[in-house]
């Protein structure tokens, strides 16, 4: 729309350097500038929400990506350790036994005490070792184990030692046995690769996303086998050999509306459907990957029919001039044409569907369990329920923990668009 | 069609698969509250060498329904509770087949109101302060009206005078259930206006005062559900140390260098008070055995006495490192003993 402004008073025609019409373009000048202005204040304001985000997300999250762990020298004697029954045998006596040697000036309670400056999980992590090379008996092996959460957050600087001791998880005994590791260079700060190769674990210092990653691994797996062929079959039907007429605009009419579902709704359905009526075992990532497949099946029949849109007809008329059947202008003209676009749909599909979560705790994805799933038929949790359940634990290393755990999906995410966006610029072709 | 048809056929494929594996895992459900413990004893019972349990917070109630739901692979074993189970509940499981159940008191859990640390009063109140901070309707002057009171200091002079403002969990919590019942209904019961009604002798306006008008907390702003996230009403507590906040103990006992403890009828919740019952607002955990998967799933057994052990239940066992407050030793023993022996509960009355 434009407006004509009003002619001239004079009745001869426009006067543009009369003050009336510069006022006229003056106004109209200001009202570019706003909506300008406008624009961007918005644009800042999207733009300072992510960075508020992500600087506090790095914040608090940073301080995981590395762990706290300590060198310790345990004695693994042959009449502590009982050969016949390596695993069997009582570790945490091995443990405490190290850390005695460790600390010779300490007894009773006070040794205890200091003790708990290893994590529980040490005792573990020496009996592994000693059962794969039994031949470590009867010596002195040096073992980098993480310390416990407390001393991990005195480490870091979390806890303040000017806090009064009956205040703090940690006494001024075990500050003091902490300090003289740190006098012996026994402490070390290295990258918290735990946090990758691990399970989950109740301890926030052994706790990892292996088992999340690959849980979400094989929900994504089923997730794309059914929805991918069921998505493209559907749409290439709809557009290409569907007729038009009121069935087709019903279903069509429908797949839109179904992609403005909440998740949550399909979380439901497959409660009652895959848990209830086909007994799938609960919480595992083929119910995962097949509700979620039926919520990104809109997505990807939208974005297929759109991409089969954008062929020109002219491919097509050409192929069926030259003799092509109706399939194969499909399967050898139309659809490698699509197929950049298709992908790029199902990458934003898929990206949509690793970082849903309401859906998956309706049908149990949040459990917690200490390995990880060896196939999508056991239990297991995905990325998302993962920062779930770490948000809602008490001990003080998961709050950092969750927010490195969002990082680490938001890096997920920003590469799975990336790489959509890679695929759309390669192999995108203009008609 | 064409889609359904695949869809279909892909989900019976993939429903015969694993139906066909038999279950090697012990499947844990129920309450929240329990579930960093049953978390606990999990992993140590994963690091044992047993298969790692799958352990999921369901709340109380959800995870009686889930657990009562059937006798089979496809349910639970064992569910957790912050309450005992409810006559109802027990009746579904039976209805379901679910007959020989073992009930497990292990220890008991505090409901913390804590501030924090930057807040420089010295807090102590009654439940009747807390009912009438809280509640949506609470008697002035012989009759009720929606809350007037906007600053602790409109309660009681001897409060002090800042305003009302408490976070707290929501209604689907067990926590909420608990602090209904444990603050606000005892709170609302000390009113002298609940005393009149007794001593009228008029059953039916003291129930419905107890059981409906002081159950409702209030819906003008100063209180404010959290959600079922206690760490975010932590984080909440630190950044205003006006506010008061309700949740589990064992989130106090985590933050105890950031929040402190508001005193409930001068007494401190600590393991000791809780146990002991002397702090008012405490309550017993229990978790539910379905006795027929005993002998079926493997490692049951194994990881009932694992969780009965003294170096869990007992005195400064993990359990107790994590927040629970302990049985006595007396207790422990006839609670190993239950468990071993498999012995069914009754009927609940109620």
């Amino acid at each position: 729309m434009t407006d004509i402004p009003p002619p001239s008073p004079s009745g001869t025609g426009f006067d543009w350097s009369s003050a009336e019409y510069r006022e006229h373009v003056r106004k109209r000048r200001r009202s570019e500038l706003w909506l300008r202005m406008a624009g961007i204040v918005s644009i800042s304001l999207a733009l300072g929400f992510l960075a508020l985000m992500l600087v506090s997300l790095t914040v608090t999250g940073y301080k995981a990506f590395t762990q706290t762990h300590v060198t310790i020298d345990v004695p693994i004697s042959a009449e502590t350790v009982d050969a016949e029954d390596i695993f069997g045998s009582n570790w945490r006596r091995i443990i405490q036994g190290a850390v005695a040697s460790q600390f010779p000036d300490l007894t009773g309670p006070a040794l205890r005490a200091a003790g708990d400056i290893l994590s529980d999980g040490a005792q573990f992590r020496v009996r592994d070792r000693v059962v794969a090379d039994p031949s470590l008996i009867g010596t002195v092996v040096s073992f980098l184990v993480p310390v416990s959460d407390p001393f991990d957050q005195l480490n870091k600087g979390s806890i303040d030692r000017n806090t009064p001791e009956s205040n703090r998880r940690v006494t001024d005994a075990q500050i003091a046995a902490f300090d003289t590791l740190v006098a012996q260079d026994r402490i070390s700060t290295p990258f918290n690769w735990g946090m990758f190769t691990n399970a989950d674990s109740r301890f926030p210092e052994l706790a990892g996303l292996k088992g999340a990653f690959i849980g979400s691994f094989y929900l994504l797996l089923v997730c794309f086998a059914i929805a991918l062929p069921v998505g493209i079959g559907a749409a290439i039907y709809l557009e290409e050999f569907a007729p038009k007429n009121r069935i087709s605009d019903l279903i069509e009419v429908n797949i839109n509306n179904l992609a403005a579902v909440p998740s949550v709704v399909f979380g439901l359905l497959a409660l009652a459907v895959f848990l209830n009526w086909f007994g799938l075992t609960r919480g595992s990532p083929l119910v995962g990957g097949l509700t979620l497949a039926l919520m990104s099946l809109p997505t990807i029949i939208i974005a297929t029919r759109a991409s089969l849109k954008a062929v020109p007809p002219s491919i097509r008329e050409a192929a069926l001039g030259v003799g092509a059947s109706r399939q194969q202008v499909v399967f050898q003209h139309v659809l490698p044409l699509a197929m950049p676009g298709i992908m790029t749909g199902t990458i934003i599909a898929m990206a949509q569907a690793i970082g849903e979560t309401a859906p998956l705790l309706l049908i149990g994805m949040n459990a917690f369990m200490t390995s990880a799933p060896s196939t999508p038929f056991d239990s297991a949790t995905t990325l998302p329920t993962q920062i779930f359940i770490w948000a809602d634990s008490p001990e003080r290393g998961f709050v950092s923990r969750t927010s490195a755990a969002i990082l680490v999906l938001l890096g997920i995410l920003v590469m799975m668009n990336g790489m959509a966006i890679w695929l759309r610029r390669r192999f995108e072709r203009k008609w | 069609m064409k889609s359904f048809h695949l869809t279909a056929s892909v989900l019976a494929i993939a429903a015969s698969a694993s139906m066909a594996q038999a279950r090697e895992q012990i499947r844990i459900v129920g309450s929240s509250t329990v579930f960093p413990y049953t978390q606990a004893v999990a992993e140590e019972f994963a690091n044992q060498g047993g298969a790692s349990p799958v352990v999921e917070s369901t709340g109380t109630g959800g995870g009686m329904q889930i657990f009562c739901a059937g006798i089979g692979a496809d349910y639970p074993d064992i569910t957790g509770a912050s309450r005992a189970m409810k006559k109802s509940e027990y009746e579904l499981c039976a209805q379901n087949g679910v007959t020989d159940i073992t009930e497990a008191l292990i220890g008991y859990d505090g409901l913390a109101i804590a501030v924090s640390r930057a807040s420089e009063i010295d807090w102590d109140l009654s439940l009747e302060q807390v009912y009438k901070a809280l509640a949506t309707k609470v008697p002035v002057d012989g009759t009720l009206v929606d809350n007037p009171y906007k600053m602790w200091s409109d309660i009681d002079a001897s409060l002090p005078a800042t305003a009302i403002l408490a976070y707290g969990p929501p209604p689907t919590s067990g926590t909420r259930d608990a602090f209904v019942e444990l603050a606000m209904q005892a709170g609302c019961e000390e009113t002298d206006y609940a005393k009149k009604l007794e001593e009228a002798g008029d059953e039916a306006a003291y129930d419905k005062f107890v059981e409906e008008d002081c159950s409702r907390m209030r819906q003008d702003g100063l209180f404010v559900e959290a959600g079922e996230n206690d760490n975010l009403i932590v984080q909440r507590l630190e950044a205003d140390p006006t506010a008061v906040g309700i949740f589990g103990y064992s989130f106090l006992f985590e933050n105890l260098d950031n929040l402190k403890d508001v005193k409930i009828n001068g007494v401190e919740a600590t393991q000791a008070t809780i146990a002991s019952f002397d702090y008012p607002i405490s309550r017993p955990l229990f978790f539910y055995v379905k006795n027929a998967h005993r002998g079926v799933i493997p490692g049951l057994a194994e990881f009932i006495e694992t969780y009965a052990a003294e170096e869990a239940l007992g005195a400064g066992g993990y359990l107790e490192e994590r927040g629970l407050v302990v049985l006595g030793e007396a207790e422990l023993a006839t609670l190993q003993d239950t468990l071993k022996n498999a012995v069914n509960m009754t009927a609940p009355e109620k």
